[in-house]
């Protein structure tokens, strides 16, 4: 499956150059850049893990992308995002989010059903991913 | 007409001697009137009947939507009556339009019960539409102040929270009202369902006559929409949500809907404008404490809304609902097939999603409208707009919009899945475009052929609809233009 989170899925997974002008574009809106990750990408798996703090009051695109480089070398092989926060009244919350990296294999999603009286059926979505431990979940951040 | 019997009568023993006055005698015409911050305003398009002076049809429309009746009567003298008065304090004649006036009107905050907006409706827009004297008369504006706003809960869930637990930032919202509006059965009806979520929209929507007729039984139509939205969850691993239409004769067959809902884990309910600002705000009490997001379709609006002498402008609408509590309000698409200038738009857009709307008389915003923290609702943007618009909704609508292709995705001749995919790629390569500081007004049209290249889908969807728009002059629209001054 392809997961199609974020503001992106549906087009060609972007170029670093194209990841640069999208983070310049958070900048100059004030927008701090965090980056994130995960081999559990289920829908409602809020908080992946944090690849350090959001990075405040940057002027350029190189530190981040430096760090989502080192990001992608240490967790090769799983779900990695841009995050941009605004912290202006009114918003205070997430404006950007879009994938930078997918594992080789998506392994999707299974959707069980248990049925309950008057045709009832109760979903509950799982992961494929989750049927082994994740690898780094007990490592030191 | 005498000067002098035009003054407001300061002698009490003349003032309620019985009988009749005019309602300038009365006190309901005070032009030195400074409102305070605390008062209510509106500001009504006024057409009096010929000969009736335009001050005196204001001042009549101040008493007859506070405390007067058409005769003096006593009892006034047991109140402290120059209180309860509303008062009206500036009468504009409508620029280029002969016969018709902007009449101030402001009302002390004592008049209204807090919370209300059947109260505050039952006053400005009760008796006083009626009003012989009066060919026509409507609510322009209000300005409400924050010590009233704060008596209301405002959006159950609101824009903010609203992202935050859909997962989805940075672009506007997709959705599509499923078709054909009535006669799908519940199984066919899911379909559509799913095919428009799976394809990549973030909603699908009933439509305002879709409640429970002998086609589809809403029981019906619930279940099988859900099961549409959990499969393209767990298809796509995105938030899905379809809403369901919960408008239904009585309060206790509304909850009883939405709580079927609830209990099949939907995210959203939907009700319509034509249930009554009571039942709208009882479905915002019961949203909030639901965590729901509760859609509103404005159905019936434009039997007041769109005549631009008689009614009520749907600014004000947006502006009760946004107090009411709902989350997401049909306000317009410019470019589709539904009236809205572009000017008037933006107004109402404003009035939705700003934390503060300051006055703008080019938009049709005739005060500074603080909103208190009341939480933003999100404008959702349906009727008669497809994937090729999609620099120009863009542009006209910004970020924080539910954009409603219905038509566009279901009627697309590859089939459903593709026309959401066609909607989706058009978002979302306009979206990264003008994060890249591309000029997308110009350039959109080439951008959207770019993707086309590699998606064979919105390919299909531009040479379909590629020559449709909907260009006819606006009934509603702005009465004060941009002035050139002499150094532009």
């Amino acid at each position: 499956m392809r997961l199609t989170q974020g503001q992106f899925s549906f087009l060609p997974d972007l170029t670093d150059s194209e990841i640069s002008l999208q983070i310049d574009y958070a900048l100059s809106q004030g927008w701090a850049i965090g980056i994130e990750y995960t081999n559990d990408p289920h829908p409602r798996n809020t908080y992946w893990t944090m690849w350090g703090t959001p990075m405040f009051d940057l002027k350029d695109a190189a530190g981040i992308m430096m760090e989502l480089t080192a990001c992608r070398k240490a967790r090769k092989n799983t779900y990695i995002k841009l995050v941009a926060f605004d912290a202006n009244k009114g918003f205070e919350s997430v404006r950007m989010s879009f994938l930078t990296n997918r594992p080789d294999v998506e392994p999707g999603f299974e959707l069980v059903r248990t049925e309950g009286p008057g045709r009832q059926v109760g979903y509950t979505i799982r992961s494929y991913a989750t049927e082994k431990p994740d690898e780094h979940r007990y490592e030191a951040r | 007409m005498n000067k002098i019997t035009n003054e407001k009568i300061t002698d009490m023993k003349v003032r309620y001697k019985s009988g009749v006055l005019k309602y300038r005698q009365m006190g309901y015409w005070e032009p030195d009137y400074v409102p305070k911050d605390t008062d209510i305003l509106a500001v009504f398009r006024i057409t009096p009947q010929d000969g009736v002076d335009p001050i005196e049809a204001a001042a009549a429309v101040a008493g007859e939507s506070s405390t007067a009746t058409w005769t003096v009567v006593w009892t006034d003298r047991l109140t402290d009556s120059e209180y309860y008065r509303a008062k009206a304090y500036r009468v504009d004649p409508v620029p280029g339009t002969e016969g018709q006036w902007f009449a101030y009107i402001a009302y002390d905050l004592d008049l209204f019960e807090e919370g209300s907006i059947a109260n505050l409706t039952a006053s400005i827009i009760g008796n006083v539409f009626g009003f012989k004297p009066l060919k026509a008369l409507r609510l322009e504006d209000m300005r409400i102040p924050a010590h009233y706003l704060k008596t209301f809960q405002g959006p159950a869930t609101g824009i903010v929270v609203e992202r935050e637990r859909m997962n989805c930032f940075g672009r506007p919202l997709l959705g599509a009202t499923m078709k054909p509006k009535l006669g799908l059965s519940g199984r066919n009806y899911g379909r559509v369902v799913y095919e428009a979520l799976r394809g990549g929209l973030d909603f699908t929507k009933d439509d305002e006559n879709i409640n429970s007729q002998p086609f589809m039984h809403w029981r019906d139509r619930f279940l099988y929409c859900m099961e549409a939205v959990n499969k393209a969850q767990a298809e796509t691993g995105e938030i899905k949500g379809t809403y369901l239409n919960v408008t239904a004769a009585t309060m206790e067959e509304m909850y009883e809907r939405a709580e079927f809902a609830k209990s099949l884990g939907s995210i959203i309910v939907m009700i319509d404008l034509v249930i009554g600002y009571t039942a709208i705000q009882s479905m915002a009490k019961w949203a909030r404490r639901n965590d729901m997001i509760l859609h509103l379709h404005r159905a019936g609006h434009s039997t007041y809304t769109r005549q631009k002498n008689h009614g009520v402008s749907f600014r004000v609408i947006a502006k009760w609902m946004r107090m009411a509590g709902v989350d997401h309000i049909h306000a317009g698409t410019v470019v589709g097939k539904l009236e809205g200038d572009p000017r008037v738009v933006a107004g109402i857009y404003d009035t939705c999603r700003e934390t503060f709307v300051p006055k703008n008389l080019e938009h049709g915003i005739f005060f500074d409208q603080p909103w208190a923290s009341l939480k933003k609702m999100m404008p959702v943007a349906s009727g008669g707009i497809h994937a090729g618009q999609m620099h120009q909704l863009i542009d006209h609508l910004g970020e924080d919009v539910v954009l409603q292709f219905g038509g566009g995705t279901i009627g697309h001749p590859m089939g459903i899945e593709s026309g959401a995919i066609a909607n989706r790629v058009a978002l979302e390569c306009m979206i990264k475009a003008r994060n890249e500081g591309r000029d997308i007004v110009r350039e959109g049209p080439e951008i959207l052929l770019a993707a086309a290249k590699w998606c064979t889908p919105l390919r299909a969807a531009l040479d379909t609809w590629r020559d449709v728009t909907f260009d006819y002059a606006s009934t509603d629209s702005v009465d004060y233009v941009p002035t050139p001054t002499a150094s532009a």
